[in-house]
């Protein structure tokens, strides 16, 4: 294979060579006046370029074959000026449209647009722009029953229901967050870099800002490389209805004479100041070239998060000793949470195509840990043409204050949540891509995934009714992707 | 006793940090050697926009997230 590349790249250095031959060939058969004003734009050319060479900075300067002569003594002569300004170059631009299906619940559609822009030789701009939108049902955290189930809406106005022995959805779910990223890299020297980057993401009930910034430093003759990235990020929630407040019960009209009787006892259960999330992210990062084939990565990440991290959305069933829900209690998660994680991979240059695996240890002070594998394996079918595997396997425990539901008589805990992405779980990821490049260097590629999402028996002792429904539901979602890029 | 003991285990990471450091000069290529490198395939961002949305995907699934890159700012995703 490695013979067959040689020979691509002989063949396209040979075409590349014909095609400067015919084009030296077009020329000499021109006339011979035209010849002598070409010798002397030449001679210009070279005078110009001669002291442009002294007075100037030198630029590397691509000049295209198929141009004609005369657009090549352009060149020449415009030589000075590009040498002495920095220009703003699109280098690249990527766009993707992904789409997310779990069968019966959350369906989302996500465009993502980059750009990347290089502002001279040492500046490097990239842009961010991304569109999703979600709809469908979400669990709501109640544990499932053999008869039906009705629940107040998030808002106060309106009712749902689960259908017995169904695990509980709530059917309002609907989103569209715009995503806005921004960062500036710039090259100090030949081994130092730094960057500066901003975050900016709002949707209905959830606005994000934030900053980030790096540093990197290669060393060992540029085959080892430290960095060093610390972020910040400030975040507004306004939940639909208002936050309610440490575990307060779910209120039925029903259970109220009138609209307005109902009202002032759901707004006390409710505070309607926007809540404030902070989070301090700070990062350290090693790569190392291991020879000609082979690299490693090796990243320590440490975040603290500060401020509201319940999920406003969710509740848990407070259930008798016959397994029958009594009531629903909005969850209540700590204000602080620290976080740790450490992420090993290594990268091979393969004769067919490329190779990666990487390994993901994460731990809380909320007690959960995580255990995530992953690897890609790409084939090249032909220069144009790829294909990909893409396997991951992720574990996870649940954190110290996961219950799948409350015991009606117990007191309550001081924290609880009943949301089964904060209980155990294990998930598993099976994909294929394929991408090819067309003549012009752009490039399609078409992503197909399996995500499989299984939350985990977490032991919680089932009495009654529970001890015979499925409180763990399996999720399966189907990932597709299609990308663009030039 | 113990003051002493917390100098030997800061001395032995000393000193395996040291001899990574050494090992890791004795690794590597050659700047004529960097040919696999250069390929577009072989960059540690090659398929950002998969990772990224993949993360995505995980950060509003599961409990845990980040490492690869920082985990950044937030979003009220279910």
């Amino acid at each position: 294979m490695r013979k067959k590349r040689s020979s691509i790249q002989e063949s396209s250095t040979q075409k590349s060579s014909t095609q400067r031959s015919s084009a030296f060939e077009l020329a000499s058969g021109a006339s011979d006046k035209h010849q002598c004003k070409r010798y002397r734009n030449i001679n210009k050319s070279l005078t110009i370029a001669s002291f442009a060479l002294f007075s100037a900075p030198v630029m590397a300067t691509e000049i295209d074959d198929s141009k004609d002569m005369e657009e090549a003594d352009k060149t020449s002569i415009s030589l000075p000026t590009i040498a002495s300004e920095k220009k703003l170059e699109v280098t690249k631009i990527e766009t993707a449209l992904l789409y997310y299906q779990e069968p019966d619940r959350v369906t989302a559609a996500e465009g993502i647009f980059n750009l990347q822009a290089s502002y001279g030789d040492k500046s490097e701009l990239e842009g961010k722009l991304l569109l999703d939108t979600l709809t469908g049902a979400s669990p709501n955290g109640a544990a499932p029953q053999q008869q039906q189930q009705t629940f107040t809406r998030p808002s106060g106005n309106g009712v749902y229901y689960a259908k017995n022995g169904e695990t509980p959805l709530d059917d309002t779910f609907k989103d569209t967050r715009l995503q806005l990223n921004g960062n500036w890299t710039e090259t100090l020297s030949n081994t130092d870099k730094v960057n500066l980057g901003f975050h900016l993401s709002r949707e209905y009930d959830y606005t994000s800002l934030g900053v980030n910034s790096g540093a990197e430093r290669s060393f060992n003759r540029g085959n080892s490389a430290v960095n060093l990235a610390f972020g910040y990020y400030y975040d507004i929630i306004d939940p639909v209805g208002g936050r309610p407040v440490s575990w307060a019960p779910m209120l039925f009209r029903d259970d109220f004479s009138s609209q307005s009787e109902f009202k002032q006892a759901f707004d006390k259960t409710r505070d309607l100041s926007s809540s404030i999330k902070q989070t301090f992210d700070l990062s350290v990062g090693f790569t190392q070239l291991l020879n000609r084939y082979w690299l490693v990565q090796g990243n320590y990440s440490f975040s603290y998060l500060d401020g509201y991290m319940t999920d406003p959305y969710k509740i848990i069933s407070q259930i008798d000793e016959r397994g029958t829900a009594q009531g629903y209690l909005y969850e209540n998660r700590p204000d602080t949470r620290y976080k740790q994680s450490v992420f090993l991979l290594t990268k091979g240059a393969l004769e067919t195509g490329v190779v990666d695996l990487s390994y993901r240890y994460s731990a809380d002070d909320w007690g959960i840990d995580s255990h995530t594998v992953e690897t890609h394996y790409r084939y090249q079918f032909t220069a144009s043409l790829y294909g990909q595997i893409h396997l991951r396997y992720y574990r996870q425990s649940a954190v110290d204050f996961y219950h799948a539901f409350l015991p009606e008589l117990d007191e309550l805990p001081e924290y609880g949540s009943a949301d089964s992405r904060l209980g155990k779980l294990t998930a598993y990821t099976f994909g294929i891509k394929f991408g090819h490049k067309l003549q012009g260097g752009t490039k399609f590629s078409y992503r197909l995934e399996l995500y499989q999402h299984r939350p985990q028996d977490n032991g919680d002792e089932r009495v009654g009714q529970l001890a015979h429904l499925g409180l763990y539901e399996q999720v399966n979602a189907v990932i597709a992707q299609i990308g663009f890029a030039f | 006793m113990m003051a002493i003991c917390g100098k030997w285990v800061k001395a032995k990471f000393l000193f395996l940090f040291v001899l990574l450091c050494g090992g890791c000069s004795t690794l590597g290529v050659q700047p004529w050697e960097r040919d696999q490198f250069a390929r577009e395939d072989m960059a540690l961002d090659n398929e950002k926009l998969d990772l990224m949305l993949n993360d995505h995907i995980y950060f509003s699934k599961e409990g845990t997230s980040g490492g690869r890159t920082q985990g950044g700012g937030g979003c009220g995703c279910n």
